[in-house]
């Protein structure tokens, strides 16, 4: 009997945080797109914590935002609480969360997807690849049988391809939340000489709203400015009554209890076979790795407008549910707590993303892309920037284009996939901001500068949004002109205002910068007595101040860009045999030839790389190109 | 990554004598940089390419040299970017100031075979020579860092890696902060920072100080002469000192059972240390001696092992032994005049395939014999045998001391930092600064120490 055929041009395997961008770009470019979910009810889903941000994830949205991705329209319109984190520190650091209503924001998202022109949103199991002998993909298979052909695959799978869920004794295989697991792939996947990690995550678990002491915990409400996350949204049109979360503490008898029972938690009885991430660690893993700390914090946040569940941020574990509930009855506030659903440690299959190109395709299978938590990320807001990119390379492959590759001191989302693709990673990866040497340069509130005009040129932004943005970037770079010419006279109305924010006097004239750079000062504080100064939106005041406020960094770091930016043009061909260069050290030649790296920038970033091969490498490429 | 960077070094076999000889600085900041401590007639940036001027150097406001100063603007030059060779006319000590000078005015010192490296890259060597370029690159590099790391100290080398972790884990309490704002709090951190910085301030001030007197060159390579009592070793310390070695300086304050000498041998110089002879003894004056012999070892970059090959190897020739498997280890078999009872292959089994086929040598005090195969053995270990015009130990120290300036700068600007109200992010800037510039002293890259750091040290996550 004849099987279900379809054609299509772009399939995206998955719906999560990395499908939906994926797909939506594909589709927004004009390519026929169906993207495929195992069940409707989870696309977008939240399987963990209860938000969207926090530091360098917020950096992440906005970034997705300013190409034209979704994530950030999404919360903007789903959020139950806002918050600016380290607003006491630099502007670098700054990283704006919100709080979510997970249904709606899900609802929301796919909505959005099923209003696509160009998209078709299916349930469905993708069990195989289709793969020519010329290692070129033609499209996939589901479990019932039906081909679906395609130019371009984005694998997308997030934490499904065989995955099981344990607690204490308990193995469930399934994916999060008890979804159905997607056990075929890995298979086709192997097959197609993909080398396959299997990496381990976990949640804590829901807990019964009404049944907790709110009195003893300490209430975190959001803040009073509402930042929203998409450039694109007016701040006037998200305002609403937030919802708060609540702060509460482990004490010595937690720690007792887990301690007690440490031996049934499948982590420690080495029924876990994956590997888990540092930065995320279960709570018996806290409480054996840092055994001096007597507490750990504990948020408690809410998970939407129409359940009455709560999270419990800190508290992510693999212990048996009758342990489970012993430990959370030893927390103020949390002593008569009933359980909705169980904390659980997750194992998934994933990828080697060294196996990719900076485009996200797999180097050795033309047209087949991959993004998300299938390349060893975690986090939906990593899983989201990927998608998107993902999404853009795929579509300018079928369209004919180059390739849009973010590098390292353009975008968090460069760090991120130059990471992921060149560095050895034994763990789950999550942003940092430490990781990104041009934290600087690479703020939140400045992605918008940073990349829309190349969402622009991929055909994801608008003439008038791009148009917006020049504006804007033009006023700024006329205000800082226009400053840096002020000088500021010792008069008696200058030196009152001074005071009044407990600013030392001036005596001579000083120039308006230097007076913005001091510490207790900035750009609107100093208005009053710079009275040509043109009435400017928020936005640009803020980077006109940080621009002047930070300029000795700002230069520095621009130097050091420049001489980055050199070396990551220098493009290394992709037929290059190391082999034949034989003054490489053996173990710089078997990194550099399974790595295959873009350009010598990257090269340089591989590990087990030294300084003296990319010297012979740049002597090489230079006998080469003169041959 | 510094491709781009401008370079220099001295760029002519400096002899020990004489000290007429030419730094030369390329890249493109060459003639700024020149231009910042030379005083001549004209600014070097007016003057026309392929000329030489007459002037001095300056640092600061003390004149250092007479020079001539030859400009050439790329393209047409060696290595195609600008170029300003100084010849200096005074002595090599002047010479090495005037390079100091260069540096610390925004050259840095150039890495083995880099003039030629770039001479290639921008076309100026025929395509012939690249296979040579390439492993010029790569033997010299490797016997760079080998050089560097045995030439440091090793109190130098602690306190290095103690400032280095002592940074690592302030920065990644920094970002542990930053990242987790909700869990970790930074209030009246800075202080705290503060007195650390003064305190690594001061050991990078004294560790410049140290290198500012050339001592590591000066004192040449450490060399500890070691063997059981009346094996020759004094015997062996004479003949260096007095027969064969100019003395250059005797250092005071040497103990009575450890007598040092600097001695200039052949084209590299030695600090030649006699012990106390190595045997296990109750006499208590003679433990100290013994005592302090054996703690020489691990600050040693060198050990001249004396053997009487006329007499059987004993439990503490076995014991000595023990204690230098792992250093760079010289073994003479002493009074080869006599009959000989212990055998190269007595001695090398017990080092284990550590001690390579020329590292024992033959030899005898009494009629001279093996001198220069104890030279050729350590200009081999040290210079892997070229030791003509080698001035790697003092480039070694040059480039030690610019990293560790770097560092003292990068310090200095955190405290800036703190004092002009600067968030906390922005110390961490520099902290990193500071930590790559010493780890490339020490041979150490960062890669994924701070991540590394963060998640052992700090309690992350949700």
């Amino acid at each position: 009997m004849k099987k279900l055929e379809e054609n299509y041009d772009v399939v995206v395997v998955g719906a999560g945080h990395a499908g939906c961008e994926a797909a939506l770009a594909c589709a927004r470019l004009g390519l026929k797109t169906i993207a495929f979910t195992v069940s409707m009810d989870s696309v977008a889903m939240m399987p963990c914590n209860p938000n969207i941000g926090g530091t360098s994830k917020g950096h992440l949205v906005r970034e997705v935002d300013a190409l034209g991705g979704q994530m950030a329209k999404n919360i903007d319109k789903t959020f139950l609480q806002s918050r600016m984190l380290n607003g006491s520190k630099g502007p670098a650091v700054h990283s704006l969360r919100a709080q979510a209503d997970k249904a709606m924001y899900s609802l929301e998202m796919r909505k959005t997807l099923q209003r696509e022109e160009n998209l078709t949103l299916r349930q469905a199991e993708v069990s195989e690849l289709l793969i020519s002998d010329e290692k070129v993909i033609q499209g996939v298979k589901t479990v019932s049988g039906a081909t679906y052909h395609a130019r371009a695959v984005i694998l997308c799978t997030g934490t499904y391809l065989a995955a099981r869920c344990l607690y204490g004794d308990v193995i469930e295989h399934t994916g999060p939340n008890g979804l159905k697991s997607a056990d075929h792939l890995t298979s086709s996947l192997s097959d197609n000489g993909v080398e396959i990690y299997r990496y381990k995550t976990g949640t804590p678990a829901r807990l019964d709203g009404k049944t907790l002491d709110y009195d003893k915990m300490t209430e975190q409400p959001g803040d009073e400015k509402i930042v929203p996350f998409s450039f694109t949204t007016d701040p006037e049109s998200i305002r609403r009554d937030q919802v708060s979360c609540y702060l509460t503490y482990t004490n010595e008898d937690t720690h007792r209890i887990i301690r007690d029972n440490i031996d049934r938690s499948p982590l420690f009885s080495g029924v876990i076979e994956g590997t888990g991430p540092r930065y995320c660690p279960s709570i018996e893993d806290k409480v054996v790795r840092f055994a001096d700390k007597e507490r750990h914090q504990l948020f408690i946040e809410p998970e939407g407008e129409y359940t009455n569940e709560m999270y419990i941020s800190g508290m992510s574990s693999s212990m048996p549910e009758e342990v489970q509930y012993a430990m959370i009855h030893t927390v103020p506030g949390l002593e008569n707590a009933r359980i909705v659903r169980n904390a659980y440690a997750i194992e998934y299959d994933c990828i080697n993303a060294n196996q990719l190109k900076l485009s996200l395709e797999f180097k050795n299978i033309d047209g087949l892309f991959a993004a998300g938590q299938f390349n060893g990320s975690s986090g939906y807001e990593e899983a989201a920037a990927q998608g998107i990119m993902a999404g853009i390379n795929a579509s300018m492959k079928l369209l004919g284009r180059d390739p849009v590759i973010l590098d390292r001191s353009q975008a968090y989302i460069g760090v991120l996939i130059d990471d992921l693709v060149t560095k050895e990673s034994h763990e789950p990866y999550r942003m940092m901001t430490s990781r990104a040497e041009y934290r600087l340069m690479l703020r939140q509130d400045n992605a918008d500068l940073r990349l829309t005009n190349i969402g622009h040129d991929v055909g994801l932004i608008s003439d008038e949004r791009n148009e917006h943005v020049e504006t804007k970037r033009r006023q700024i770079e006329e205000e800082i002109a226009r400053v840096s010419g002020v000088n500021i006279g010792s008069r008696e109305e200058v030196n009152a205002l001074l005071e009044s924010y407990g600013s030392i006097p001036i005596s001579n004239g000083v120039s308006l910068s230097e007076l913005i750079r001091r510490p207790e000062l900035d750009y609107d504080k100093l208005s009053p007595i710079d009275p040509d100064r043109p009435d400017l939106s928020d936005e640009v005041r803020e980077q006109v101040n940080i621009n002047i406020k930070y300029q000795g960094y700002i230069d520095r770091q621009l130097k050091q860009i420049e001489k980055f930016k050199k070396v990551e043009q220098k493009k290394i061909p992709a037929d290059i045999d190391y082999d034949d260069v034989s003054s490489l050290r053996i173990e710089a030649r078997q990194k550099l030839s399974s790595l295959r790296p873009d350009n010598i920038g990257q090269a340089s970033r591989i590990s087990g790389v030294s300084p003296a091969d990319i010297s012979v490498l740049l002597v090489y490429l230079e006998q080469r190109y003169r041959k | 990554m510094n491709e781009f960077d401008t370079i220099a070094a001295i760029s002519t076999p400096i002899s020990s004598e004489g000290g007429i000889g030419v730094i030369r600085i390329s890249g493109p900041e060459a003639i700024e940089v020149a231009d910042k401590i030379y005083r001549g007639k004209q600014r070097l940036c007016d003057v026309p390419s392929h000329t030489v001027h007459y002037g001095h150097i300056y640092d600061d406001e003390d004149m250092i040299d007479e020079v001539m100063v030859s400009v050439f603007f790329a393209p047409k030059t060696y290595t195609r970017e600008d170029v300003v060779e100084i010849s200096c006319h005074g002595s090599i000590f002047l010479l090495r100031r005037v390079l100091s000078c260069v540096l610390k005015n925004g050259a840095r010192p150039a890495d083995p075979g880099e003039f030629t490296k770039r001479a290639f890259l921008n076309g100026r060597i025929d395509l012939s020579q690249a296979e040579s370029v390439m492993d010029l690159i790569s033997s010299e590099n490797e016997m760079a860092v080998k050089n560097s790391l045995s030439h440091l100290s090793g109190a130098m080398s602690t306190k290095i890696s103690s400032i280095r972790e002592g940074i690592l884990f302030e920065t990644a309490r920094i970002e542990s902060a930053l990242d987790d704002p909700e869990h970790y709090d930074l209030s009246g951190y800075s202080e705290e920072l503060s007195k650390k910085l003064s305190e690594w301030k001061d050991v990078l001030s004294d560790l410049i100080d140290s290198a500012d007197d050339g001592a590591t060159i000066r004192d040449g390579i450490s060399t500890l002469i070691l063997g059981r009592p009346n094996v020759g070793k004094s015997s062996l310390f004479n003949l260096l000192v007095n027969k064969e070695a100019a003395i250059v300086t005797s250092i005071p304050g040497t103990t009575r059972d450890v007598v040092e000498e600097k001695i200039s041998f052949g084209d590299f110089s030695l600090r030649l240390m006699d012990t106390a002879g190595i045997r296990h003894t109750e006499d208590t004056v003679e433990k100290i001696g013994v005592k302090k012999a054996l703690s020489l070892i691990d600050d040693a970059s060198l050990i001249i092992y004396v053997v009487d090959g006329s007499e059987a190897l004993d439990d503490d020739d076995h014991d000595i032994m023990e204690r230098i498997r792992d250093k760079n280890v010289i073994v003479l078999l002493n009074k080869s005049d006599l009959t000989q009872v212990v055998s190269e292959d007595d001695i090398r089994g017990f080092f284990d395939g550590n001690l390579s086929e020329k590292s024992i040598i033959s030899f005898s005090s009494k009629d001279m014999l093996g001198i220069s195969s104890l030279k050729d053995e350590i200009s081999r270990l040290f210079f892997k045998g070229e030791v003509e015009n080698s001035d790697r130990l003092y480039i070694t120290n040059e480039r030690q001391k610019f990293e560790l300036i770097n560092a003292l700068g990068s310090v200095k600007r955190v405290n800036e930092s703190i004092a002009s109200g600067l968030p906390e992010d922005f110390y961490t800037v520099d902290l990193m600064d500071a930590y790559s510039a010493l780890g490339s002293i020490i041979g150490e890259s960062i890669s994924d120490d701070l991540v590394d750091e963060i998640f052992s040290k700090f309690c992350m996550g949700k």
